[in-house]
Parts: C-alpha cells; structure tokens; sequence
C-alpha cells in the first residue's frame, strides 16, 4: 500500500529542462525526504507527484497504479504545504471537511474522520476557530490534519516546518515522526532545505542538484559515504573539509597534499586500489581531533588557528593546515586563540576520497 | 528634595506638541485650502439649487439662499421638459438603473472568472488571449462607435436598453479583468494546489475558495462600473432613444435646451441628482475600494 514509483521523469518549462530523466522507487510505508538546496528541482518533483504539474514526460506510479495522467485528487495523496494553504474563511473544521464535502462523502462519515484527525493532532479545541485565529504552528498542524482526513496511503509534505521558528520546528518534526510512526502503512515524501529534518526523520533521503537526484540512501550512508564531492558537502553542518592534493595508488596508497602525506591503509575503496592522479581528500570537522586526543590517530599534523566561533555546547575552530582551510569541533569551551600551533589528527578510514575532475567518490 | 524636583521640568510620556506649529500650520492650511477649492462649486451648485429664478437673478452666485425652495429639485425630477417628454430626470433615473445593474453584473461576472482564468489555471494562450484583452482596453472608443451600431442593428437590438447593456458589458471587460487578474494572482498559489488536491475543480475553486476571498476587488470593480456606467454618455446617446436615454443625456438635454428661460436652479438640481449615485456608493464603500485598488495594484 502506498508506493510511489517516478519512471523516467521529465519536465520543461519552456526551453528549460527542470527534471532529467528522474527515476525514484518510495517503498510503501517509507519515509523518503527529498534535499536539496532552492532551485533543485525537490518541490517541483513534489508537485509532479502530486498531480500539480503537468509532467513533460515519463510515468508515475502511486500504489501500482499508473496516475500519470489522474487529478490530484484521485492519486490517493495528502498533501501540506509550507505556507499551511488553509482557506482563510473556513473554519479550522471547515478546512478538514472540505475535501471529504467535495468527494460527497456522507455527513456522518465526514465527522468521524474529522474528529479522529483531530485527536491525532490534538486540535479538537479549535475546530470552531478561523485560521487567523492560529499559531503558526496550529495552522501547520490543521494541515497536516486536512491531508489525514483524506485518508490517503501517501503523504507529501512540501517544506511543512519552514515558515515556523526554530523552537516549534524542533517541536512539529517529532510530532511528524510520531505521526509517522502512528500511521505505520503511510508514505511520507518530505521536501526539505534543511539537513537536520532531513537527518532526523528520513529513512532515505535523496540528494537532488540541477533537476536530478545525486545520492539515495539512507541518511547514515549518506553522511559516512558520500558518493561525490557535492553530497559530501552538503550534508554536515559545517561542512566537510576538503583538501586537494593527488594519490597515489600501488600496494600502500598515499594521499599527498604539501608536505603531508596521509597513508590510506583503512579507507575502504569503493572500487580496488586506486591508480595515481589529482584528489580530493574530505574529512569532516568532527572528525578531526585535537592536541592530546590526536595522539594514536593514524595521521597526525601541525595547524595553525586562525578563528575560534564558540557555540555553546562547542567550539568550531578554523585552522589552516598547509594551504587549505581546516575546520573542526571541540566539545565545551576551548581556550583556543588565534594564532595558537596545535596538533590535529584523523583517521583516514572515516574520510572520503573524491576524484578531483569528476568529483565522484574513490 | 522637594524644591529640586521642582525645579527640573519633568520630562515623562508623550512629546507635547504645539497646535500652532509651522509644521501643523502649513499642512492643515494647504489640506484646508485645496478642500476650499474643490467644494466651492458643489456649494455654488447646492445654493442656486435652492434658491427661486428671481433670487438668482441679482446675480450673487455665492450668497445664500434668502429663501429656500425645494420647487428646483421637484421639476427637474418630475416634470422638467426633455422632447416630447415631460417627466423630468425621473425616466432617465429609472433607464439608468436598468442600464447600469444588469452591465455591472455581467461584466463583474464574466471579468472575475476571466481574471481567476488567467491568474491561476495556466491554460494555452493565456498570455496571447491576455495581450489581446490588454491591447483592446487602449483602442480609443470612438473607433468602435460605428461598427457597434452596426453590430446592434444586425443583432435587432439597436436602441434598446438590452443593446447598451451589452456595450457597457463589452467594453468593461479588458480593464476589470486586469484587475481581476491582478487581485487573483496575490492570492498565494498554494491555496489554489490545496484546493484541487482537496478534489475542488474549476468552479468549486472560484466560488468557494476565490470569491469568499475576494471582496474587495469586487467592491472596487463594482464602483468602477457603476460610476463609469452611470456617468456615460457617449454610448448612452449613440445606442439608445428618447424614450431609453439615460440620465446623463437626459440631463444634458435638459441643461442645454435652448426654448425659453435657462432655470439654473432646476439645472442644478438635475446635475446633484444624477450625480448622487456614483456619490452615495463611494461614501458606502470608500474604506473597502482603498483596499481593493492597494490589493489589486500592486502585482503585475
């Protein structure tokens, strides 16, 4: 119940191809987010799915059958949007029932439906208000109440949590996992710009750039091993380090960049031993120990600090290792200043190796 | 220290502010100055109204009436001479009416549809069909004076009220489905996706998530149509007779009849009563048709 299944997917405005042959299979009962940063193609693969847009060319699938060319309405999706999209004159009831009044289901139906939506959401008591009567964060949740009426098996939400400040965002993305959880058989596609909701709630997460997806896998995957260097750089926040040197293939490879050479013994390469050429080496900034932790760590080097952010909870610290840039976390309050010479060290089986022309994974 | 805080002014809450400020003097001066100069002619207009033809004629314009007589406003209502015609403004008043309902209904109807049309459902050639509705609203209408007349006649409803309504329809259509237009394009679009994933169609859309939404540029497309129907006169004397004049021309054949005494008094009654509509419907709905025209304006 509830798979999705894009095949092939174009669509043109104009002379301006948005999606490129997009294939995407969402199991039934999973929950996929959709990342990527604006302009990538996430929504509009969204309201392709939907029915909103009229697609160029390809097919969709929803729970097997061929809705390419369906109304939004009869493809069996829920849907919720970033601006909440409740109808301004309607009560919040009103806005629930509206969908159940227009597919002429009977009244009493309607009230069980809406009631039961209701409890799930815990918005019972607003039922008689208008939405400008609202939080933002109710407004966000009688949305998704008006696609949990439908009682639909897939579930698109379209940047749902954006418009809300930080603390109720925090708040309505577990509330969507537990929802998710609740309703065990119900797909849920979730566009997102935002890396944590995509971290926290996705049991796969496709990385989309430029109209196509880049990566999709899981979110564990997606973090440890990136399949190119765009990925790479765009899940981790700060992001990762990337240091351009060359490798150097044969029985013990090597990467080289200045005057260090970091011995690549436990990197698992995604395909054998690599041969000589330009490289990417990409390591994360919590990756990177420091001073007395770096000792033990297979590679070890000399840095200079240049700028101390303190966070709260931690520090991120920028440094410059030979030419390049290297920034990395340490926990509670660092005494760290400008200028300071520290010793940092990694391990290379955690980093990833990117070719350097085609960017792709080593 | 009591005599301390006497002596220091005690500066707390709101700035006072002189009335007679330099600032207070000119704005009030140059709004009340301006009000001068627009009302004068309204009160030129309301006296003479009320005064008697022998009062008039001692030649004061701006002095009150010595005795006030509603004898003006009775005539030019009811038994004033336009022709053959001797009833007054009151049978241009009702074919006003009959002209003006019936256009501004079908126009604000079709324009409103037209205008969601075009905003929200991306259909082929929506922007060739746009242009082209644009472009007829720039066509000067003394171009389309003759071939209408001719459409008219061909349709068998030349002279009739039934043919001015439709003229009047016609015409209003290009600048009110712009406003239209506008107005349905600040709407958010994700309202428009919700609706039709709530299974709501072409119709369902417009009339229950757009027109309960819409009020405002319905009242400012109302007062556009209202007034521009009811201040015609060019269509009004081209495509109707004595018989289905409308107020506007039957005023002016009243104010410029050329048989006897010119009755200013009457004359002005008959200028305030035809144009006490267009007035009373701005007073109703000022506040709303400011909104609507900041609401429809702004997006293009």
């Amino acid at each position: 119940m509830g798979s999705v299944s894009v095949r092939d997917l174009a669509l043109n405005f104009g002379d301006v191809a948005v999606l490129k042959n997009l294939d995407l299979e969402v199991r039934s009962g999973e929950f996929l987010v959709l990342l990527g940063p604006s302009g990538c193609g996430k929504s509009t693969l969204l309201n392709c799915i939907a029915g909103l847009l009229d697609i160029t060319d390809g097919e969709i699938h929803i729970d097997g059958r061929n809705v390419t060319w369906e109304e939004p309405k009869d493809r069996g999706i829920g849907m919720v949007f970033q601006s909440y999209a409740l109808y301004p004159q309607m009560t919040v009831e009103g806005n629930l029932s509206f969908g159940l009044k227009n597919a002429g289901l009977p009244r009493a139906e309607i009230a069980a439906r809406v009631a039961r939506a209701a409890g799930i959401l815990q918005i019972g008591p607003l039922l008689a208000r208008k939405p400008a009567q609202l939080s933002g964060g109710q407004r966000q949740r009688v949305a998704i109440g008006r696609a949990l009426v439908r009682d639909v098996d897939v579930f698109l939400f379209d940047e749902p949590l954006s418009n809300l400040d930080a603390k109720l965002r925090a708040e309505l993305r577990v509330e969507i996992k537990r929802l998710h959880q609740k309703l065990e058989s119900t797909t849920m596609i979730y566009v997102t710009h935002d890396q944590i909701e995509a971290m926290t709630l996705a049991d796969r997460i496709a990385i989309m750039r430029g109209g196509s997806i880049q990566q999709l896998d899981s979110p564990r995957m997606i973090y440890n091993k990136p399949r190119n260097k765009y990925v790479a750089g765009f899940i981790g926040s700060p992001p990762m380090n990337f240091l351009e040197g060359r490798i150097s293939g044969g029985k013990k490879p090597v990467f080289i960049f200045g005057k260090q050479r970091i011995a690549l013994g436990g990197y698992e390469f995604s395909a054998g031993n690599p041969g000589e050429g330009p490289a990417i080496f990409g390591i994360r900034p919590e990756h990177v120990a420091v001073g007395a932790a770096a000792k033990g760590q297979p590679f070890r080097a000399s840095a200079v600090v240049e700028v101390v952010e303190p966070m709260g909870a931690d520090t991120l610290v920028w440094s410059r290792l030979e030419d390049s840039e290297l920034r990395f976390r340490v926990g509670g309050q660092s005494a760290f200043r400008p200028g300071d010479k520290v010793t940092i060290g990694f391990e290379p089986a955690q980093a990833s190796l990117f070719d350097a022309k085609t960017e792709a994974r080593i | 220290m009591p005599e301390a805080a006497s002596v220091l002014p005690v500066r707390r809450g709101a700035r006072p502010r002189p009335v007679f400020s330099r600032r207070n003097v000119f704005v009030y001066g140059t709004l009340g100055l301006i009000s001068i100069y627009y009302l004068l002619p309204l009160y030129v207009m309301v006296v003479t109204s009320l005064k008697g033809m022998p009062e008039i004629r001692t030649g004061n314009v701006f002095a009150p009436p010595l005795e006030i007589t509603f004898e003006p406003w009775v005539k030019a209502w009811a038994t004033a001479c336009t022709g053959l015609n001797c009833d007054g403004l009151s049978r241009g008043f009702w074919n006003s009416v009959r002209i003006t309902v019936p256009s501004v209904i079908l126009s604000i109807a079709i324009a409103s549809v037209n205008g969601y049309a075009l905003a929200n459902w991306r259909f082929k050639g929506a922007n060739v069909f746009f242009t082209i509705l644009i472009v007829g609203a720039f066509i000067p209408y003394q171009v389309m004076i003759y071939p209408i007349v001719i459409i008219l006649r061909e349709m068998g409803v030349y002279g009739t009220l039934t043919g001015l309504v439709i003229v009047h329809s016609i015409f209003g259509m290009p600048i009110n489905t712009l406003l239209f237009r506008n107005y349905f394009a600040s709407v958010p679009e994700e309202l428009f996706k919700a609706a039709r994933v709530d299974g709501a169609g072409f119709w369902g859309i417009y009339f229950r998530i757009m027109l309960p939404m819409s009020l405002p540029i319905f009242v400012v497309s109302m007062i556009l149509q209202v007034t521009g129907i009811w201040n015609d006169f060019l269509f009004g004397v081209v495509y109707t007779k004595p018989d289905t004049y409308p107020m506007t021309v039957q005023l002016n054949n009243i104010v410029n009849s050329v048989q006897g005494v010119k009755e200013y008094n009457v004359n002005m009654a008959a200028t305030i009563l035809t144009g006490l509509v267009p007035l009373t419907i701005y007073f109703i709905s000022g506040k709303l048709f400011v909104r609507g025209i900041a609401a429809g304006a702004v997006k293009g």
